[in-house]
């Protein structure tokens, strides 16, 4: 064969084939890398709502409560025993029912806060005291799994007696769901039908108040101090290295740091969102400080060489051009790290954010727990009702995160520039 | 528009070390030129460097970033109300150079300098030197366009606020129109000061730089190759202002374009890997090059 008579579009076209094989390969291997991935996320959304999505109701009951005048003989409004005309109410419903056991059974398929429900309606009004008063009081939480069809009647939970009177109940249309306020007002319960995450809620603002309060500023001072002003030397490179590595540090080890320096040593109370935030500061920091860093790269050092060009002091460079520049970058970091900090449970576990925690913490000393911790207690919890509540928590801290994160795309977009 | 070959200043052409040489030309640039000393870098230099009443003087200026050797032992005079062309091939130091006048060098990391830089007599980089007012005395316009990303207003009051030139709004404002007026760039953005400086097209970006730069009134402007981002008109007014300009400051501009450094220069230094190699008034470095690599570069044989 003469050589010289092979065109190079010969040789290009039957290559040609195999590079376009190769390239429809991966371009396939990549649609099914984020098809696996969106399964999984969808997977994991499905599961969390199907379970959750119930808990934003909770079952009521109708009782017609007679303010017994007898019950609030000799003893102050405040102690009287509210447990008696819950039982009063109920017996009046079901008259037949008779005996210590039955009666036990029958009482308990109300919940212990109707009593505490009808204590906070005497307080309030005297006047209700020897009158009778309609009102629905949430079910206990094996009656309202029952309700809402998470609980079969074979379960065993609920005897023969307690299946019928729920039918007589509903029947008589005493019984029905509604919009589970309780849970978004109310602190952790041992019951699961009066618990709510408003503590959690509360414990987490206060703890990331601090952590945002203390890391923004100090994050981006630092990143602003080694990008713009520290001299390059052996130091400087020591810190970079230890800040990146910082980064990379399991979150309980910080726990285990707060417990050590903040608890034993400065004193700082125990559980309070105050130790909460200083540790999560800590982990935030160095992700702040990276993305900080980061961002003060990215402005184009021509914005630098204009401004001292004329004159312009280095300090005067970096607050009037290079930070202003870097801000939402900044801010896209921090917010990102406040999201992890939101996620972040191990940590808190190691300063005592794990306690069962009822009041609603109103200050950064007060005993309290976060969301991810409220969410790890409930799913440690035996009763079946706290499952729901487990996936609702869970969806409202996904929410939060999803916000936050929607948060930092919006800003990026927002003020981002092009030169 | 029109772009008149700028005579030399009068100063300057009273001169008597710098002459145009006779006009045996042919010979002399084909045999008689000196050839630099190989083993003496920076002693190369001919031509006039050195000038009677400066306002810059260099004096074996060396620059260093890291171990590369960028600089090698330049002296030169730069004179009050001229333009003075700074040419050579890419990487010969002639950024590395007007860098050093208002210690810009300063930002870059192992960069280091020897040697003596005085302007008025002031060593610039003495101890108890301040940068601050001397870039405000020496002002730069950098080869791309850099306007703030704020308003075109914010862009040329941006100096004068630092350094509290202007005691009030009207003072400022009027300090902002002469800037942009000397930059002629006023009747095209008197509408719409408050935009964004960065909307500007690419020349009126570089003018609004020079605007910024003389809003602070500066002594000496350096311009480092104004125009190698911009078109031919833009390019064209630019350098127009320059000799508008060159009636009050002293301007030392780096330039790829060898017409552009005859069109609106009155000397001419030619460098070469760092050195200085020829220094003269524009007309005679152009016409009659005393130095062979001068040749070289100005007939197109490399660079």
């Amino acid at each position: 064969m003469n050589k010289s008579s092979v065109k190079t579009i010969d040789i290009v076209q039957k290559g040609l084939k195999r590079r376009y094989r190769v390239e429809r390969r991966f371009r396939r291997l990549g649609l099914a890398a984020i098809a696996a991935s969106l399964i999984f996320l969808m997977l994991l959304f499905v599961s969390i709502l199907g379970n959750g999505y119930s808990a934003i109701w909770q079952t009521h009951m109708r009782l017609d409560v007679y303010f017994d005048p007898q019950v609030f003989k000799d003893v102050v409004v405040s102690s009287a025993d509210y447990g008696r005309l819950v039982k009063g109410a109920l017996r009046s419903v079901f008259p037949d029912v008779s005996g210590r056991g039955e009666l036990r059974k029958l009482s308990a398929m109300v919940s212990s806060g109707a009593a505490f429900q009808l204590r906070e309606m005497v307080m309030e009004d005297r006047g209700l005291i020897g009158r009778q008063s309609t009102l629905w009081v949430p079910a206990d939480d094996d009656v309202d799994m029952f309700f809402k069809g998470r609980l079969g009647p074979e379960s065993g939970r609920l005897t023969e007696d307690q299946l019928s009177w729920i039918d007589h109940l509903k029947e008589r249309k005493m019984i029905r769901k509604q919009f589970n306020r309780a849970f978004f007002t109310a602190g952790d319960s041992r019951e699961p039908e009066l618990s709510g995450i408003r503590g959690a809620l509360y414990g987490s603002f206060f703890t990331l108040l601090i952590t945002l309060a203390i890391s923004f500023p100090l994050g981006v001072g630092t990143a602003v101090y080694l990008q713009e002003f520290a001299p390059r030397n052996r130091w400087t490179d020591l810190i970079e290295v230890n800040i990146n590595n910082l980064a990379a540090v399991p979150s309980i080890v910080f726990g285990l740091l707060g417990l050590a320096l903040f608890l034993n040593v400065f004193g700082v109370p125990r559980s309070a969102p105050l130790a909460g935030g200083l540790v999560l500061t800590l982990m935030t920091l160095p992700t702040i400080v990276i993305a900080g860093r980061a961002a003060l790269q990215a402005v184009p050092p021509s914005i630098r060489e204009a401004a001292l060009g004329v004159g312009a002091s280095r300090m005067q460079t970096v607050l009037h051009h290079v930070l202003p520049l870097a801000l939402p970058g900044m801010l896209t970091g921090t917010i990102i790290g406040m999201a992890r900090a939101l996620g972040e449970s191990a940590p808190l576990l190691m300063i005592g954010m794990v306690a069962f925690i009822v009041d609603i913490p109103h200050g950064f000393q007060d005993p309290s727990t976060v969301l991810p911790v409220q969410i790890y207690l409930w799913a440690d919890s035996p009763e079946r009702a706290f499952v729901e509540r487990t996936s609702a928590a869970t969806m409202v801290l996904l929410a939060f995160l999803v916000i936050m994160n929607g948060l930092a795309v919006w800003l990026r977009r927002k003020f981002e520039r092009r030169w | 528009m029109q772009i008149t070959f700028v005579q030399p200043y009068p100063a300057i052409q009273q001169e008597d070390r710098v002459k145009y040489q006779p006009s045996n030309k042919g010979e002399h640039l084909t045999h008689s030129l000196p050839e630099p000393d190989e083993d003496k870098p920076g002693s190369g230099t001919v031509g006039k460097p050195f000038l009677d009443d400066p306002r810059i003087t260099c004096r074996h200026v060396n620059v260093y970033y890291g171990v590369k050797h960028a600089i090698l032992d330049v002296s030169l005079d730069i004179g009050r109300n001229e333009v003075i062309a700074m040419i050579g091939p890419s990487g010969c130091g002639k950024s590395t150079f007007i860098r050093c006048l208002n210690r810009m060098n300063d930002t870059i990391d192992g960069c280091r300098i020897e040697g003596e830089i005085k302007l008025d007599g002031t060593d610039i980089y003495a101890k108890n030197v301040d940068v601050v007012p001397l870039r405000a005395q020496i002002g730069m316009v950098f080869q791309k366009p850099n306007p703030f990303p704020k308003s075109i207003f914010d862009n040329v009051a941006y100096g004068p606020k630092i350094h509290g030139l202007a005691g009030n709004r009207a003072e400022l404002e009027e300090i902002v129109e002469t800037s942009l007026k000397k930059a002629g760039l006023w009747e095209e953005v008197k509408d719409r000061l408050n935009q964004s400086g960065t909307g500007l097209s690419g020349g009126q970006q570089q003018r609004l730089c020079i605007a910024r730069t003389i809003a602070v009134g500066p002594e000496v402007i350096l311009m480092d190759e104004p125009c190698s981002a911009l078109d031919p008109i833009a390019t064209a007014k630019i350098e127009e202002l320059m000799g508008e300009l060159r009636q009050q400051y002293s301007i030392v501009i780096v330039t790829h374009s060898m017409q552009q450094a005859a069109r609106v220069s009155q000397r001419t230094a030619y460098f070469h890997m760092g050195d200085l190699i020829e220094v003269g008034l524009t007309p005679q470095v152009f016409t009659m090059p005393r130095h062979q690599l001068t040749q070289d570069y100005i007939t197109g044989r490399f660079g």
